[in-house]
Parts: C-alpha cells; sequence; structure tokens
C-alpha cells in the first residue's frame, strides 16, 4: 500500500504497511540517520522527530496515522533553532557515543521555541523522557543554555 | 547520630585480630624477557604498519584502538599531529581492520593512550627523524639546522616536504623508539575539538546502525527463552508467506530470519517467537539473594596478592564487613548491530566490536574459515561501557550472510535482546577486616572477594566465547574462566590498596560457574572493590574519630594520590567535622573517596553531597566534585568529558541498578525493569584536572566510576549515621537503614 509521507520538504510515496512506525520509513526509505530505534517502545527518546512542530516518538507512530509535516535533525541548516542547537553541542562538546542526542536536539528545538530563557530546572523537564547512558547529561543541558543565549543575541 | 547504629552487620573485636598465614607467597619471578618497545609497538614493531605519508599532503594513519564515544580517535590525531609537526587536517584515519591495521587487541581497560597512542608517538618520532634524514642528505643540510612547518622541511633559503621525501621503503623497518619524544608540544594538551561529534549532532552517518548497501536486507534472531535453552519445534509456515520474508535460517538452536524491509523482519521475528518450542534449562538462580547466598559455597580458584606482613602495635580495634555488588547491565541506548556480507568465498563484517583481531580469532573458530577469508572492519555503534553484544551481534550477522551468498545482511538486535543477552558485569561479595592501633593507625587489612569472572571476550586460545556458537548445531563451549592477573587485574583489579598498611591480604576466590553470562564492564571489580576500600576507610576514621580527608592522607605516601585528594577537599570547600545535618526534615551528608584506577592509570578522588528524604528513601546526590591527575594530558576537554560522564553513569549504577532474573530467564525486556539514572536526578558536576606535563600519559576513560560510588556511598552513610553495604542504595534499603536505626537508639 502506497503511503504518501513529506520529510524535510520532501514528498515521500512508500510502499509500505501504513501501520509500519514511522522510525523504519524515515531510517530505510527516506534516508535519515538522526532518528535512531532504540527501543521500539517511546520509552528512551532516541527515535523522537517532529510532525508539524510537534515531538513524536517515530519507534511507536504508525507511517500511516502521520498527516503532517514531518522534520527530522537532517534539516538543521534550514531551521535557526536547529543550527543553534549544532553550534551549541559541537561547542559545548556535548556528546559521548552520541546516539542518544538527536533525539535530544529535536526535544529541546520544541522548548526553544517557545522559551527563549529555559531554566535549567525546565531543561531538565523536557528531557525527563530521555536517556543517555554515557551520562552526558550536565554538558547537554549546557549546550541547550548555550543554544538559548545565541538565539536571542 | 547513634554510634552503635553504625555496626549494624559488624562485629567489633578487642586485641584478637590476628592474619591466618596459611598460604605461600612469592613474587611473581619476571621472565629473561627482551628489552619491551613502548605500548602496542610490542605486538606491531613495524613502522608502516602505523604511517603512511602521502604524495598529496595526507598522512594514513592506521590504529588497533577503536572510537566508541570516548574520543580517542581525535587524541590519537593530537599525538601524531604533534609528533609529526603538521596540521591535524593532514591525518586520516584508517578504521581498524583486520589484515590491515596493527592489532591492538581490545579497545578496554582505558589503555588506548598508554598503548595505542605511546605507540603511535614514538612511531611518529622515528617517521620525522628519517625524513629530517632524508632531508638533510637532499639539502645538505645538518639535521640540526632543518625546521619542519606542518610538514614543509626548511633549511636557510631551500626547502622540501615530507610529501616528496617520503617513499614507500622509507618506514619499511622497526619503530627503533629511540627518537626522544617531542617536549615542546602544538595539539598535544589541547582541548581540541572532537573529529567524531559533527555528523553525530547533524545526521550524519555515523554508526553501524546507519549503514546502507545496495540490495541489504535485514535480518533478526529469535533467542530462546531463556539461557540454555535448546529447539524442539520451529513452524515456519505462516512466516514463509508473509510479506517481504526472504529467508529462515537455522542451524541448531540458532534460529535467524531475514526480510527485505526491516519491519518486516521484526514482525517475522515475532511471529517466529510464537512458532518456536524450546526446551528450558531452568539453571538460574531464582534470585540475586540467592546467588549471593551460593557464591560462597561454590567450588573457586583461590588467589592471594598485596601481601605485607610486619610486627606493629597491637590492634586495638577491629571492624570487619560484607559489601555485595549485583549483576549490572551495560544498557547500550543503541541495540547492537553489524552488516555482513558473504562474497567469492569470504565474509566481511561491519561491527562496532572492541577488539577486530579478537572477534575474527573467534569467527574462525565458528565459520571454520582461514583468517585471510574473514575481515572485520570497525564502525561506530552506540556507547558499549564494556563488552555488550557487539561481539555476538557480529556473528549473528555472519551466520545469516553465510547462507545468504551475495546479500549484504543488516542484522540489530532489538531492545529486549540486548537487555536479555548481553554479558552483564559480575555480582561480587566482598568481604573486609581492619585493625586499628591505639594510635587510630590501621595496622592490618584483609579484603577477601568472590566474583565470577569480568572478562569472557573473544580472542582466547581455547573455547569460542560469541553467543550463538553455544547454540549451533555443532555447538562450541566458552573458554575456559581465567582471572586477568595482577596488576591490571580482573575481578581483584583495585582490590590492593594504594593506602600504606604494615599488615595486608587479598584474597580473590574466583567462581567457575557462571549461570549468569557476564563479561567486561567498565571498570571490572574495581567498581566494588573501590567501593568497599572506601567505605571501610570512612568507619575506620570514624571509629578512630578521625576527619575522612586526614585519615586518607595520613595512610597515603604516594604524592599524586595525596594532591588530587587535597584538590578535590578545596573545590569542595571540605570542612572537618560538622559534615551531616538534617534540616526540613531532610537529611544531609557528605563523603569522599579516591582511587587510582587499576593502581595504574588516572588518580581520582571524588566528594559527593547527598540529600535524602526519610519518608521515601530517595537519594539525591546534589553535588559531584572530582580532582583527577592523568599525568601529561592529551586532549584536557576529553579528559573531563570522561570523568563527567563516569561520575554520572557510576551514580546511576550506585542508586538503582540491578539486574532482575529467576529460574524462567532474565526478568528485564525494556527500560521499564532497568530504570537508570534520568535528567531530574542530575547533580551539579565539577571536574579539575591536575596536568603533569613531565609525566606519562595515563589512561583516564575508568578513572571516576570506582570513587563516584564510594563517595555517594560515604555521602549516605554520612546522613544515615549508618552505613548500607548493599548496592545498588535504593530507596527501600534507606528506608531499612532508617527503620533499623530507630530501632537502635
Amino acid at each position: 500500500m502506497a503511503v504518501q509521507l513529506t520529510v524535510n520538504g520532501q514528498v515521500l510515496n512508500v510502499d509500505v504497511d501504513p501501520s509500519t512506525p514511522l522510525l523504519y520509513v524515515l531510517r530505510n526509505d527516506a534516508l535519515v540517520n538522526s532518528a535512531k530505534y532504540g527501543c521500539g517502545a517511546g520509552q528512551c527518546g532516541a527515535c523522537a522527530v517532529l510532525v508539524d512542530n510537534q515531538v513524536v516518538l517515530s519507534c511507536t507512530l504508525s507511517v500511516g496515522s502521520v498527516k503532517g509535516n514531518v522534520k527530522t535533525l537532517e534539516s538543521f541548516e534550514s531551521d535557526r533553532t536547529l543550527s543553534a542547537l549544532n553550534k551549541a553541542f559541537i561547542a559545548e562538546q556535548a556528546v559521548q557515543c552520541g546516539y542518544c542526542i538527536s533525539g535530544m536536539m529535536i526535544r529541546a528545538k520544541t522548548l526553544l521555541d517557545k522559551n527563549k530563557h529555559p531554566s535549567v530546572q525546565q531543561i531538565k523537564e523536557v528531557l525527563q523522557g530521555h536517556l543517555c547512558r554515557c551520562g552526558t547529561h550536565t554538558r547537554i543541558i549546557k549546550a541547550v543554555q548555550r543554544a538559548s543565549k545565541e538565539l536571542v543575541a | 547520630m547513634n554510634n552503635s547504629s553504625n555496626i549494624a552487620r559488624r562485629h567489633f573485636l578487642q586485641n584478637s585480630f590476628g592474619l591466618a598465614i596459611g598460604f605461600a607467597w612469592a613474587p611473581a619471578l619476571l621472565a629473561q624477557a627482551p628489552a619491551a618497545l613502548p605500548g602496542s609497538l610490542n605486538a606491531n614493531p613495524k613502522l608502516d604498519s602505523w604511517l603512511h605519508i602521502q604524495p598529496d599532503g595526507k598522512v594514513v594513519v592506521l590504529a588497533g584502538k577503536v572510537e566508541f564515544g570516548q574520543g580517542i580517535t581525535t587524541a590519537l590525531i593530537q599525538i601524531v599531529a604533534d609528533e609529526l609537526e603538521i596540521n591535524m587536517s593532514r591525518i586520516v584515519m584508517i578504521p581498524t581492520t583486520t589484515g590491515r591495521s596493527p592489532n591492538e587487541g581490545v579497545t578496554s581497560g582505558s589503555q588506548s593512550i598508554e598503548y595505542g597512542g605511546l605507540a603511535l608517538r614514538y612511531a611518529a618520532a622515528d617517521a620525522r627523524e628519517l625524513l629530517l634524514e632524508r632531508a638533510s642528505s637532499k639539502l645538505g643540510t645538518p639535521v640540526s639546522d632543518l625546521k619542519i612547518q606542518d610538514g614543509e622541511i626548511i633549511a636557510a633559503g631551500r626547502t622540501t616536504s615530507y610529501w616528496t621525501l617520503a617513499d614507500s621503503e622509507l618506514f619499511q623497518r622497526q619503530v627503533s623508539a629511540k627518537v626522544p619524544l617531542k617536549k615542546r608540544h602544538t595539539t598535544i594538551g589541547q582541548s581540541i575539538e572532537r573529529v567524531d561529534i559533527p555528523a553525530k549532532v547533524s545526521g550524519g552517518p555515523a554508526y553501524v546502525q546507519d549503514m546502507k548497501m545496495p540490495g541489504m536486507l535485514h535480518a533478526r534472531v529469535i533467542r530462546p527463552p531463556a539461557p540454555r535453552a535448546v529447539i524442539l519445534s520451529v513452524d515456519a509456515g505462516p512466516i514463509e508467506k508473509m510479506l517481504g520474508v526472504v529467508a529462515v535460517i537455522q542451524n541448531g538452536s540458532f534460529l535467524a530470519v531475514v526480510a527485505q524491509r526491516e519491519e518486516q523482519a521484526i514482525r517475522a521475528q515475532e511471529v517466529l517467537k510464537k512458532n518456536t518450542k524450546w526446551k528450558l534449562a531452568s539453571d538460574l538462580p531464582a534470585s540475586q539473594s540467592a546467588w549471593f547466598r551460593r557464591m560462597k559455597q561454590m567450588p573457586t580458584v583461590d588467589t592471594t596478592i598485596g601481601v605485607k606482613e610486619a610486627q606493629v602495635r597491637p590492634a586495638t580495634t577491629v571492624l570487619s564487613a560484607q559489601f555485595t555488588k549485583p549483576f549490572i547491565a551495560h544498557g547500550s541506548i543503541g541495540p547492537s548491530c553489524a552488516v555482513a556480507l558473504m562474497k567469492d568465498g569470504g565474509i566481511t563484517v561491519w561491527t562496532h566490536s572492541q577488539g577486530m583481531y579478537p572477534l575474527r580469532a573467534d569467527l574462525i573458530k565458528t565459520l571454520g574459515l582461514p583468517a585471510d577469508k574473514i575481515i572485520c572492519i570497525h564502525k561506530e555503534g552506540s556507547g558499549m561501557y564494556g563488552q555488550s553484544g557487539a561481539d555476538d551481534v557480529a556473528l549473528d550477522a555472519m551466520l545469516v550472510a553465510r547462507a545468504l551468498p551475495g546479500k549484504p545482511i543488516r542484522l540489530q538486535w532489538m531492545r529486549e535482546d540486548e537487555f536479555k543477552w548481553e554479558p552483564y558485569g559480575s555480582a561480587m561479595i566482598i568481604n573486609m577486616q581492619a585493625s586499628l592501633d591505639q594510635e587510630g593507625s590501621i595496622v592490618d587489612w584483609k579484603h577477601e572477594l568472590w566474583s565470577n569472572t569480568h572478562s569472557t571476550r573473544p580472542g582466547e586460545p581455547t573455547g569460542d566465547n560469541l553467543l550463538a556458537s553455544w547454540y549451533l548445531e555443532k555447538p562450541f563451549k566458552a573458554s575456559p574462566v581465567k582471572n586477568i592477573p595482577q596488576p591490571a587485574g580482573g575481578s581483584d583489579r583495585n582490590a590492593i590498596p594504594l593506602y600504606v598498611f604494615p599488615n595486608q591480604k587479598v584474597v580473590n576466590h574466583l567462581l567457575d560457574d557462571m549461570p549468569v553470562r557476564v563479561s567486561a564492564l567498565r571498570t571490572l571489580g574495581a567498581y566494588a572493590n573501590v567501593f568497599a576500600i572506601e567505605s571501610m576507610m570512612d568507619d575506620l576514621a570514624k571509629a578512630a574519630k578521625s576527619d575522612p580527608v586526614q585519615f586518607r592522607l595520613k595512610h597515603l605516601q604516594d604524592p599524586r594520590a595525596r594532591d588530587v585528594i587535597t584538590h578535590v577537599s578545596k573545590m569542595a570547600d571540605w570542612k572537618k567535622g560538622s559534615l551531616a545535618s538534617r534540616k526540613n526534615g531532610k537529611l544531609y551528608g557528605r563523603g569522599i573517596a579516591f582511587a587510582k584506577y587499576k593502581n595504574l592509570s588516572v588518580y581520582v578522588a571524588t566528594i559527593a553531597d547527598v540529600e535524602i528524604d526519610p519518608k521515601s528513601g530517595k537519594i539525591s546526590v546534589t553535588n559531584l566534585f572530582a580532582a583527577a591527575d592523568g599525568g601529561l594530558t592529551i586532549n584536557p576537554d576529553g579528559f573531563k568529558n570522561q570523568i563527567e560522564g563516569g561520575l554520572v553513569q557510576t551514580m546511576s549504577w550506585t542508586l538503582y541498578e540491578s539486574v532482575p532474573f529467576n529460574q524462567e530467564g532474565i526478568q528485564v525486556s525494556s527500560w521499564a525493569e532497568y530504570p537508570i539514572l534520568r535528567f531530574s536526578d542530575v547533580p551539579n558536576v565539577q571536574v579539575e584536572i591536575i596536568n603533569r606535563e613531565n609525566e606519562k600519559s595515563l589512561g583516564v576513560g575508568e578513572g571516576s566510576q570506582g570513587p563516584g560510588c564510594a563517595a555517594i556511598a560515604n555521602a549516605v552513610a554520612n546522613a544515615l549515621g549508618q552505613r548500607i553495604f548493599d548496592l545498588p542504595l535504593t530507596s527501600e534499603r534507606v528506608k531499612i537503614a532508617i527503620e533499623h536505626s530507630r530501632h537502635v537508639s
């Protein structure tokens, strides 16, 4: 069955069972790397992407139910907030293995889009559902803070 | 605080402590070996196995130590650029590949800088010298009058360059390791941004999970419900009719399914799981506590190490205690993955294993192919923190690829596969006994531990350590259990205290039987040994009515050890006395701990502050401070990143983690059954580095796990007025401890 999807502005027609999790269509048909398989159960946040600028966990969302535009980290250059986050994560070296980081950045974007001056507490709250195993949390918080400063500068 | 509450599980004895000297100990006889070369040069002495200079101005670097997010690639680039006096952008790092890269074994134990980095530093120094000699004869100028500027060699008015001087023969020689290393550094010591990060924060292909090849198929493995189960029957009929399914592959009790699309493979895996009948072994212990009860009754291989004997003043106080640490999961965020391709009679695998050559050694056995028909190419995966499923999934993918020649196979474990089948960090029991003399000095120290091995990695001379090999029609056996010997140690890693005691003895009881599969988890036994040692040090300090910092300094001679402790005390503004407090119904405590990782690598001292809610038993760590000395620092920010990450990870292990299991199997299939630290738990973390330019660079990656745990445990003991001896320090255990102290007082 054909499913039509818009990913980072590109229209994509895929012959796939509509119950397929969005994640696999993104990774294997839209050739997206950023959304990662971590748990398949919406428990870790590694697969987070945006649908109409809302965070969705693409490992549990069926592709057939996606009605809006999908945006992933790959589009960072055309997105002011993601671009600032990209620079900030490099500047803070807020990565160890980095497998969880794309999901963190997607989530942080939605925070920064509505809150120009998030507190550490607010950053922690919004990232609460995202797991990191390397213990990079403190740097991730600093990177989000840095991006927020750059965005208002 | 009530003093007697502190001895919940202890026996105070007076003047009755004597060491049982029923063992013979002799220092290891050092065999007459040829003069050792530095680091990994011993196994790979040829210069061209490390470096190639290309006419296009690039320097190709081959290394056997692999990246998994610890930043080693960047650090190695810094080392080579510094020693060769070139810009880092000239360096091309080749992914570790069997048959091409030097064999540096496994990337583990914080050894990449000490072994791989050191080898590359000497190789680059030799290369520089050879090129200077060539330049000297070409330009007719003595070497001492030549200058190097990013690979250009400059004499008065005349220049040549590495790129024109080097040819294929120049580096076909052994590394002398006699060329003096540079003392003045350009890139060494700089916080260079890691080369692996840009792709990771921009959606670039960064991991083996991201590999895509034309015609690539997706595979999944159907693992048994519990270890050692065997297949009774498989009904593959419904599977073969499913859309996209290409093949069901069975070899004994190894079962896999291949499909054109990933989600098709996952669906087929789910159906096949239901349609497969297994004969269960049901030989797991009933629980973690059942295993602890069994451990001391099991056959063991015993070794005694670190023995010191001296006549001392009589002991006046003796403390003894038993500490436990459960099985802990590596819990990579990204389940293990490999891509394999069988072609022209050979198999290539792209893998995030920590050791290409050790992996290949076991693949040769399992697949029955000669070494030159198996190529293992490193491709980074999710962080592993020791041996995850990375090696096992490589074999899984190759077993599938072997059945489907010409088809690239991508096989990723599901979350449940990773949780249930990764080899965990070993459970440990540690019995400690130590005594103080009248002046509050430690005069006797005994450390006795029970543990499974901490390494069952591939690459052993006999046996096969890859999971699927044990389930094949002609099954292989795992290699015999062994301990990594001292001085690095395995289960006894860091069991010999760095403190100076006149009498001491460490006994390692290595268990042979391994009902729960285990292997290397970051720091091996050091995490639990440091927890036990540093807990004892605090309790002894308390018994001696001494400040924990002063008490440690009193028993330490190594000036660098003393420095990190003093340094962290200043960072945290440590004040003698009055550490614990109670405010607004909450309990507050502070603790310090120290270790020199493996007694060979980085020195780390940590201080933790905790806040405890006595009603819920919840421990909140508010501050973690660390001071670390890794000798000559290659990349200060990379060093800090490792120490910071280690502190947060060890906090998660220490407060929350234990693998649940029962006789039916491992009882964890998702993060719901294995909670780890989340953002709301994250403390303020401060790390400072003591750089020592004239000391050799030490491995740093695992340095903060042990002291981080022990500082938290000491802070909790300080806040509660009594110690919790069993990891993890759960809220239930806190509540029991508080309840217990009420009864005592």
